[in-house]
C-alpha cells in the first residue's frame, strides 16, 4: 500500500464529469451576485448612483459601503485591514465599489452595467521605486497601523536576518547584481467560486478555500460571530497554488447572505480571477563573495517585495523566503535585509513556493555567474557549497536534513552534464531549498466501523495534489484495510477537526502523522477490548466488535494530533519542519536569429524522504516544473499607467501550454526514509517553482551568450540581449 | 427562443434567449455541470464538447445555433454505464490532478482520436494544443491519449 501509486481516490468523478466544483452546486432560492468595480487602480469615489441598477429586472439589492455596518469591517488573516467594499477610494483595479444581488446571472449583470460611478482617478503606486519614493501617496490609511513607526511609509514590515559580519568578510571574488521576478498570476483552470447561507447555527460559506480553517476564523472574526455559527464547506478545488488560500471575496457574501436572509452565489470570470489574486513580485540585490575556490564566503542580500494593496498573507512571504534566502549553502556571513512594499494592485498573496522561486532566482544566478569567473564547473561550484546531512547552515534552525549532494549528482548525470554541447544549446543546473510549515496543528478523527471498515476525517484540502489518495493509503496501511473499505471526508469544518492549512508542503507529513496516532489509538482500544473479553488480538475485527458491542453495536473512534510548537524566540515563530528540496537541470537551444527558445530537456531531482503514492509526487513536481517554466520564459502582468492590468485573462497572458513543455521530461525522486512524515516521508509539490527559473535561465545564458537577470526571459528579452552582446564584441 | 437539441443521445427542449451560449445552457439550463467554464473567450479549452462530432468550445457557440444538432459532452461519453476507454485511460495515467481541465481535455481527446486513431506524440500535442491545464506537466496527459489509442 504505501510506496503503491494506487488510482487517484476522487479520480472516476473526475473523467466522468460528476465531480461538484463550488460554481457546479445548486442551492435553491440562491441569488447571483456580480461585483462592482472601477478598472483604474487608484480613485477618490465622489458617488455612486444605484437607483437604475435597483430598479433593473429582477435585482434584490445594491449595496455599497453605505449599507455596509459602520464602522466598516475589515478584513485578513494576519493584519484586519480590506474592507468588505472600497469605502472613499480604490486601492487596486478591480477592487469592488458595488454588489449587486439578482435572481439571475443575466439580470445580475446587466443591472450591474447600471451602477454609475462618479471618480476622480488619483496616480497610482505600482512598483518598488514609486512605493519607496516619499513623494508617493500612502497607499494605505495610517489610521489602520497605530503604533507603527512604518505606518507613514508603503513599507509595511521590514526584517533584518543574518549572521557572522558581512562587513569584515573579506573574499577574493565578488558578484553584485540586481535581479527581479515579475508579477505572475495563478491562473487555476477554476476562477474562484462561492456560496454563502444563512443556517440555523449562524452562517454557511462554500468556498474551493485551502484552508477551510483560517476562512473559519476570519469571517467569524468580520461579522463578530462565535466560530460555532460558521461553518466552512470546501469543496475539492480547480487548483489552488496559493491563491484560493485566503479569504477572497467570502466574508462580503457571508455578510451579505446574512442581511438579506437568503443564499447568495458568486463567480468570478477568470479577468476577476486575475485581479483577486497574484504572486508577490521583487527586486533582489545580491552581492555575493566567493574565494577563489568557489566557496561563499558572504551572501549581502537586500530584498524588496512588492505587496499589493492590502497585507493578506505577503509579510509571511517575504519573511519567510528572506530568512532562508541564501539556499541550501554554507554561508559563514550573511545579512538579509527584506522589505514588504505596499502598492495600488492585486492584493498578493501565497503563491506555490512562497517567495523562495524569488529568491532562488537571485541567489542561483550569482552562483553560476562565479562559477564562470572562477572557471568552476556549476555542478562542482554547488559542490563545494552544499552542506553534508546534518550539517547546520542556517545557525539556531533546522540542520541539513537530506542527502543533498547526491541530487546534484543525480541531476547531472541524467542531464549528461559532461557530454559536449552542440551549437546554440546551453545547459543549466540550479538547487532550490524551502521550508516548510514552522508552527502548525493537524488533527485527525478516524471512526472504526461496526463492520470493520473505516472512515477518515481531516481538514486537509484536496485541490489536485492527492492528499485524498495519500491519507486513504495510510488510514489502509495502519488499519490492514483495502482502501475500498475506507471513505475519506474532507473540506466541512462541521465535520472534520481542526487543521491549520493546506500549506508549505506540510499536509503528508502532518496530517499524515495524525492519521496514524488516530489509527494507534483505534489499535491500542481494539487491544484492550481483546484483553477484556478474552480474545486473541488478532481475532477477525468483525467478531472482535461484535463481541464487544453486542446487539446495540457501536464504533471505535480514534483521534489522533500532529504538529509543531510555536516557539516565539524564533523569528518565523519556529524552526523548519523539513527542508524541501529539488535540483533541476535543463537544456536548451536558443533561436539565434529569432531568440525563441526551445526547451529541450529538463530533470527534476526531489529529496522527498519516502514516496507514499510515487506516481503523484512525479505529477506534482513535473507540475510545479511547468508552472516554473511560466514564470521564466513567459509569464508577466503588465500594468498601465492607471495601474489597470492590461493583459488581462487568457488571451494576453500566456501560461504553458502542452506545446511548450520540454521533448524529454524526467521526475527523479530520492528517498532515504529521512523525513519526519509517515514512514520517513517529508512533503513535495513545490520544488519545481524553486530551481527551473535559475536552471533555464543559466542555459539560455549560455545558448546565447547573454546575461539575463530580469524575468520572464521573453524571446525579445533575449534577442534584445543578442544583438547588444554583438554590438560589444 | 424555443429549440430542441439532442443531448447526450437525448432529445432536450428548451425556451432560452438567443444570447445565450451551449456552455450555460448545457450547465444552468439542463444541470450538466461536467462542462465547466473558465476563460469564457474559446483560449482555454475547458468548456470542450462535441458538436455534431466536433470539438468546440461551447463558451463560443450559441445555444440557438444547437437547434436541431447533435451536442455530446463529458457525461455522455462511456456506453452502457461503463467508462470511455479515454476516460479510464486518463484515470489510470496520472493524468489527472485537480481535474478541472480533464472534461474539456477528454471530450478534445475523444475527437481526435475519432479522426485520427492512432496519434503520434506530437499529432496528440497538437490536437490538445487548445486545452489548458495548470497542474500538470502535460506528458502524462499525452501518455494517457496514446495508450488509450492502443485500447
Amino acid at each position: 500500500m504505501i510506496g503503491t501509486s494506487i488510482p487517484r481516490v476522487g479520480g472516476f468523478e473526475r473523467v466522468s464529469g460528476s465531480q461538484q466544483y463550488t460554481a457546479d452546486i445548486r442551492l435553491d432560492n440562491a441569488l447571483h451576485v456580480k461585483l462592482v468595480s472601477l478598472s483604474c487602480a487608484r480613485a477618490r469615489i465622489q458617488a455612486i448612483h444605484t437607483a437604475d441598477a435597483a430598479a433593473a429586472p429582477g435585482v434584490r439589492a445594491v449595496f455599497t459601503a453605505s449599507e455596509c455596518p459602520h464602522p466598516m469591517p475589515r478584513f485578513g488573516p494576519v493584519r484586519a485591514d480590506r474592507p468588505l467594499l472600497a469605502i472613499f477610494e480604490t486601492k487596486f483595479s478591480g477592487e469592488p465599489i458595488c454588489v449587486v444581488a439578482a435572481d439571475t446571472e443575466d439580470q445580475a449583470a446587466s443591472a450591474a452595467s447600471l451602477v454609475r460611478v462618479e471618480f476622480e482617478e488619483r496616480a497610482p503606486v505600482l512598483d518598488v521605486k514609486s512605493a519607496l519614493d516619499p513623494a508617493s501617496a500612502l497607499v494605505q490609511d495610517p489610521a489602520l497601523r497605530p503604533n507603527d513607526p512604518l505606518a507613514h511609509t508603503n513599507i509595511l514590515q521590514e526584517w533584518q536576518f543574518g549572521w557572522g559580519s558581512v562587513e569584515q568578510a573579506s573574499a577574493d571574488l565578488i558578484i553584485e547584481h540586481d535581479y527581479s521576478f515579475p508579477m505572475v498570476t495563478h491562473f487555476a483552470i477554476e476562477p474562484h467560486a462561492f456560496l454563502a447561507a444563512p443556517d440555523a447555527n449562524g452562517v454557511t460559506v462554500w468556498s474551493p478555500t485551502q484552508h477551510p480553517y483560517v476562512l473559519q476564523r476570519v469571517v467569524a472574526a468580520t461579522l463578530g460571530l462565535p466560530l460555532s455559527s460558521v461553518r466552512i464547506i470546501a469543496p475539492d478545488s480547480g487548483g489552488g497554488f496559493g491563491g484560493k488560500g485566503w479569504p477572497k471575496f467570502e466574508p462580503l457574501l457571508a455578510w451579505l447572505a446574512l442581511a438579506l436572509g437568503r443564499p447568495v452565489r458568486l463567480v468570478l470570470s477568470l479577468e476577476e480571477a486575475f485581479q483577486a489574486a497574484r504572486r508577490t513580485s521583487a527586486h533582489i540585490h545580491a552581492r555575493t563573495g566567493f574565494t577563489r575556490n568557489g566557496r561563499i564566503v558572504f551572501q549581502d542580500i537586500r530584498a524588496d517585495f512588492l505587496l499589493g494593496a492590502y497585507a493578506d498573507i505577503g509579510g509571511r512571504v517575504v519573511s519567510k523566503a528572506s530568512y532562508a534566502a541564501c539556499g541550501p549553502y554554507r554561508t559563514p556571513h550573511a545579512r538579509v535585509l527584506a522589505r514588504a512594499l505596499l502598492s495600488h494592485t492585486t492584493p498578493s498573496t501565497a503563491f506555490r513556493g512562497f517567495g523562495t522561486p524569488q529568491a532562488s532566482w537571485a541567489v542561483e544566478s550569482q552562483l553560476n555567474e562565479a562559477a564562470a569567473a572562477l572557471g568552476i564547473d556549476p555542478v562542482e561550484i554547488r559542490r563545494r557549497n552544499v552542506p553534508a546531512k546534518g550539517e547546520s547552515f542556517i545557525p539556531d534552525d533546522t540542520p541539513a536534513d537530506g542527502e543533498w549532494a547526491t541530487a546534484l549528482e543525480r541531476a547531472s548525470t541524467a542531464i549528461g552534464w559532461d557530454t559536449k554541447r552542440p551549437a546554440h544549446h546551453g545547459r543549466g543546473i540550479s538547487i532550490g531549498l524551502k521550508s516548510s510549515s514552522t508552527a502548525s496543528r493537524s488533527v485527525a478523527i478516524v471512526r472504526l466501523h461496526f463492520d470493520g471498515s473505516a472512515t477518515v476525517l481531516c481538514g486537509t484540502s484536496d485541490m489536485g495534489q492527492g492528499a485524498r489518495t495519500v491519507l486513504t493509503q495510510i488510514a489502509a496501511q495502519e488499519l490492514g484495510l483495502a482502501a475500498e473499505r475506507i471513505a475519506i471526508v474532507m473540506g466541512d469544518t462541521a465535520v472534520v477537526p481542526y487543521d491549520s492549512s493546506t500549506s508549505a508542503s506540510r499536509s503528508t507529513v502532518f496530517m499524515g502523522n495524525a492519521v496514524i496516532r488516530a489509527c494507534e489509538s483505534i489499535t491500542t482500544q481494539l487491544n484492550t477490548i481483546a484483553a477484556a473479553h478474552s480474545v486473541r488480538e488478532d481475532a477477525p475485527r468483525g467478531d472482535l466488535l461484535n463481541v464487544h458491542f453486542g446487539p446495540t453495536r457501536g464504533e471505535i473512534i480514534g483521534i489522533g494530533e500532529a504538529g509543531s510548537a510555536f516557539e516565539p524566540s524564533h523569528p518565523l515563530g519556529g524552526r523548519a519542519a523539513f527542508w524541501e528540496l529539488m535540483c533541476a537541470a535543463c537544456e536548451v537551444r536558443v533561436d539565434p536569429e529569432t531568440g525563441a527558445v526551445s526547451l529541450l530537456r529538463l530533470v527534476l531531482v526531489s529529496d522527498v524522504g519516502k514516496a507514499l503514492n510515487p506516481r503523484q509526487v512525479e505529477t506534482q513536481d513535473e507540475g510545479a516544473a511547468v508552472m516554473g517554466m511560466g514564470h521564466t520564459l513567459m509569464e508577466q502582468l503588465i500594468l498601465g499607467a492607471d495601474g489597470r492590468i492590461l493583459n488581462l485573462g487568457s488571451l494576453d497572458y500566456r501560461i504553458p501550454s502542452i506545446k511548450d513543455i520540454p521533448a524529454s521530461f524526467e521526475s527523479i525522486l530520492i528517498e532515504n526514509g529521512d523525513g519526519p512524515g509517515p514512514y520517513g516521508s517529508k512533503g513535495a509539490g513545490e520544488g519545481g517553482t524553486l530551481a527551473v527559473a535559475a536552471a533555464i535561465g543559466a542555459a539560455i545564458n549560455e545558448a546565447a551568450g547573454v546575461h539575463l537577470r530580469e524575468l520572464p526571459l521573453t524571446p525579445e528579452r533575449i534577442w534584445r540581449a543578442m544583438r547588444e552582446t554583438e554590438r560589444n564584441s | 427562443m424555443t429549440i430542441t437539441l439532442v443531448v447526450n443521445g437525448t432529445a432536450r427542449t428548451l425556451d432560452t434567449p438567443a444570447h445565450r451560449t451551449l456552455l450555460h445552457v448545457l450547465r444552468d439550463d439542463l444541470n450538466l455541470t461536467g462542462t465547466k467554464e473558465c476563460c469564457a473567450e474559446g483560449e482555454c479549452g475547458a468548456c470542450t464538447v462535441l458538436l455534431n462530432g466536433r470539438a468546440v468550445n461551447a463558451c463560443l457557440v450559441l445555444g440557438v445555433e444547437c437547434d436541431g444538432e447533435d451536442v455530446r459532452t463529458i457525461e455522455g461519453l462511456g456506453a452502457g454505464g461503463r467508462l470511455d476507454p479515454l476516460q479510464n485511460a486518463f484515470a489510470e495515467s496520472g493524468a489527472v490532478q485537480c481535474g478541472f481541465c480533464i472534461p474539456g481535455m477528454i471530450v478534445a481527446a475523444r475527437y481526435l482520436l475519432s479522426t485520427n486513431p492512432n496519434p503520434s506524440e506530437e499529432e496528440v500535442k497538437e490536437g490538445l494544443a487548445g486545452n489548458l491545464c495548470r497542474c500538470a506537466g502535460y506528458s502524462r496527459i499525452i501518455s494517457a491519449v496514446v495508450r488509450a489509442a492502443k485500447a
